[in-house]
């Protein structure tokens, strides 16, 4: 009989048939497994306990029409951050997300803000529409958003969990329409209002109420979507109608292209504009052309009066070498209310945040005294700046 | 409407128009000769602005350096995006091709916003374009010359390529059967990148003409020149050279004459564009002048 040494290994490897196949070592081998299970949980369980933070997510247009608000709110949240990193003896977490200036990126993100990394509170959005398409998520979840920069009338109307720390367009618009009646002395103003925008829509739409109801005249209105580059039809039109300004309450990009335009085809009306204007693209793009524009806004380091805007603009100062802006300090604003909050409610959940933001009374923001008053909205000054010699220089304090 | 407001809307609508031609003529060009909508050819030409304003910015070289520099590296980035994203996909069904090109689109779009930021930037204008001319009440910027005029010389320099050299010769070759102009012993492949070379610096002096006309520039600017091109390629006839340059004047005319003379309809403006495709399409798909293989 030969040697079948295949078939002998073969048996040796399968084991006989019945036999049960044991390796050498097996039962150590599962003990230290298991061992290395359980401490891993353990540490796991220890890691997770002891970096619980409070977290805070924000929704903010980092990218697309709209980018500097968000990326200038950021800025302003990392140094409010540094001022203030915790509440109820815990850190303060920071989640962003980038709503890409889209109302539906908004809306996913605030879905993915409390489903996914399950936010306490959210900061956003900073323009209207967008915040409009996350509100309505943030509300039904029961988790308080505050919104720095949202400016329409409709942000907060009819709900309970959404607050703002800046004022509302029907404010703004009769400031601006005040402003050029009394200031200005105009009697015949222009409009220039982008469609495909609720904010500039809703705050055209007051300031041609006041200024009428004051005496002035409408004379032009024409229209132009955020995108566009070319104006020189809608200036055709408001060059004919011979204004005495020109109100266009659009974001920063529109702004510095019309008004470049304007100054190119002749047009030398004073320019008035909305909060959204605030923003270094203006300058940047508008050049000497937007010399003399002037806006109604939340902000500028020369009026600032509390303590804690003075701390902030140092340390703005500081970092950056340069004054902070609206969106800056709304966004550090924003911050410090819903963290107030929080400290006031004693707790993280939902409902006890919102009952402490409601009763926000005189808090000293970054931006000024500001208490929240109906609707969730906050009363608080309201002041003009103006572009000049390449800079936001501070004109006057409207106060509520 | 007085005479001298329709002229000026006239002079801003020819301005704006050869724009829209000069995007358009590289667009078509690579559609004739390789039956590839380059959807990707509005963000070339945004690589083509960022190229030329890192030029000015880093190097602080004069405009008449950065300017040919910036249309010579978009030159090689059409190259690259030829050899990396259409050749593998070049014997495949035109489909696969057409969605390559969204991609390279796409990846463009988040290139750019990686690398630039979100945050647009300002285009510097140099000041021979930015004269401002008067003529009894109409004024326009010297820029509204410069721009029909590029327009037309570049035109002229592509009719040229494609007309009296070999290399262009090829290329209308190809345009007509790609398999036997291999069997003739052509480098199509060498022959593609020319074109795709040609087409992304014209789409690179578009451009930059553009971002002389609005001074800013961000990762997602060239979305709309791209799609109002492609409204304009279809609307002369897609393929056809002449065509797209005339489509583009036409579209910019109709864009700002509609405008001037129903001004509330001003927010629907690309809505006019984009009815314009679909009315060609329905009733005139092969284009004004007519769907034309170069030769």
């Amino acid at each position: 009989m030969t040697y079948d040494g295949e078939a002998d290994l073969r048996v040796r490897q399968k084991g006989l048939p019945g036999e049960p196949l044991k390796k050498e070592g097996r039962p150590m081998r599962n003990v230290f497994a298991g061992m290395g299970v359980v401490f891993s949980l353990l540490i796991l369980a220890g890691w997770c306990l002891a970096a619980e933070r409070v977290k805070i997510g924000a929704y903010l247009p980092m990218t697309g029409a709209v980018a500097a608000y968000g990326q200038d709110a950021r800025t302003g949240i990392q140094i409010a951050m540094e001022m203030e990193p915790a509440v109820l003896g815990k850190k303060v977490g920071f989640v962003l997300t980038d709503t890409k200036s889209d109302k539906i990126e908004s809306a996913n993100a605030v879905s993915r803000l409390i489903e996914k990394e399950k936010v306490v509170g959210i900061i956003g959005e900073m323009i209207s529409g967008d915040t409009m398409a996350g509100a309505p998520i943030a509300e039904k979840a029961r988790i308080p958003m505050v919104s720095p920069t949202a400016t329409n009338v409709l942000v907060t109307q009819g709900k309970k969990y959404i607050f703002r720390v800046c004022f509302v367009d029907d404010v703004q618009g009769e400031g601006a329409a005040k402003y050029a009646f009394h200031t200005l002395k105009a009697r015949r103003a222009a409009l220039i209002v982008d469609k495909a925008q609720d904010y500039c829509v809703g705050l055209a739409k007051f300031f041609k109420d006041n200024f009428t109801r004051l005496g002035g005249q409408i004379v032009a209105e024409t229209f132009c979507v955020t995108e566009d580059k070319d104006f020189s039809a809608q200036l055709s039109t408001i060059k004919l109608a011979n204004p005495d300004v020109i109100y266009a309450p659009n974001y920063y990009s529109p702004v510095a292209l019309f008004t470049r335009q304007a100054r190119e085809l002749g047009v030398k009306t004073p320019v008035l504009s909305g909060d959204g204007a605030q923003a270094e693209e203006l300058i940047q793009i508008g050049g000497k052309e937007v010399e003399g524009v002037a806006f109604t806004g939340h902000f500028h380091p020369q009026a600032a009066s509390t303590r804690l805007a003075k701390d902030f603009i140092s340390r703005f100062h500081k970092k950056y070498k340069a004054d902070p802006n609206a969106f800056n300090a709304l966004g550090a604003d924003a911050y410090f209310v819903l963290l107030d909050a929080i400290a006031r409610a004693k707790s993280t959940e939902g409902e006890r945040i919102r009952a402490a933001l409601a009763k926000t009374k005189n808090f000293e923001a970054v931006s000024g005294k500001l208490s929240i008053g109906e609707n969730g909205n906050a009363v608080k000054p309201m002041v003009i700046n103006a572009v000049k010699n390449g800079k936001f220089i501070y004109l006057a304090t409207v106060n509520p | 409407m007085t005479f001298s407001i329709f002229l000026q809307q006239l002079i801003n609508g020819v301005s704006l128009g050869s724009l829209y031609g000069l995007i358009a003529i590289g667009y078509t060009m690579v559609y004739g000769i390789l039956r590839l909508i380059n959807f990707a050819h509005g963000d070339v030409l945004m690589m083509g602005c960022y190229f030329a304003f890192y030029a000015i910015l880093i190097f602080s070289l004069p405009w008449w350096v950065s300017f040919p520099i910036g249309i010579f590296l978009t030159a090689l980035l059409g190259i690259a995006i030829d050899r990396g994203a259409y050749l593998p996909v070049r014997k495949a069904p035109r489909i696969s091709a057409l969605i390559t090109a969204i991609g390279v689109s796409f990846f463009l779009e988040n290139l750019g916003l990686v690398l630039f930021g979100g945050r647009p930037k300002p285009f510097h204008r140099p000041p021979v374009f930015g004269k401002v001319l008067e003529w009894g009440d109409i004024r326009f910027l010297t820029l509204s010359l410069w721009i029909p005029s590029i327009a037309f010389f570049s035109l002229l320099l592509l009719l040229w390529v494609v007309y009296r050299t070999r290399t262009g010769r090829a290329m209308r070759a190809i345009s007509r059967d790609m398999e036997t102009v291999r069997l003739m012993g052509v480098d199509v492949n060498r022959i593609t990148s020319i074109t795709f070379a040609l087409g992304s610096a014209l789409a690179a002096a578009g451009g930059i003409m553009w971002a002389l006309k609005f001074p800013q520039i961000d990762p997602y600017m060239g979305i709309i020149p791209g799609l109002k091109a492609f409204v304009a390629a279809v609307l002369g006839g897609i393929g056809n050279v002449l065509g797209a340059a005339l489509g583009g004047l036409l579209l910019g005319l109709v864009e700002i004459l509609l405008v001037a003379l129903m001004p509330s309809l001003a927010g629907y403006k690309d809505a006019f564009a984009f009815l314009i495709l679909i009315g060609i399409l329905l009733f005139k798909p092969t284009g004004i002048i007519g769907e034309k293989l170069p030769d």
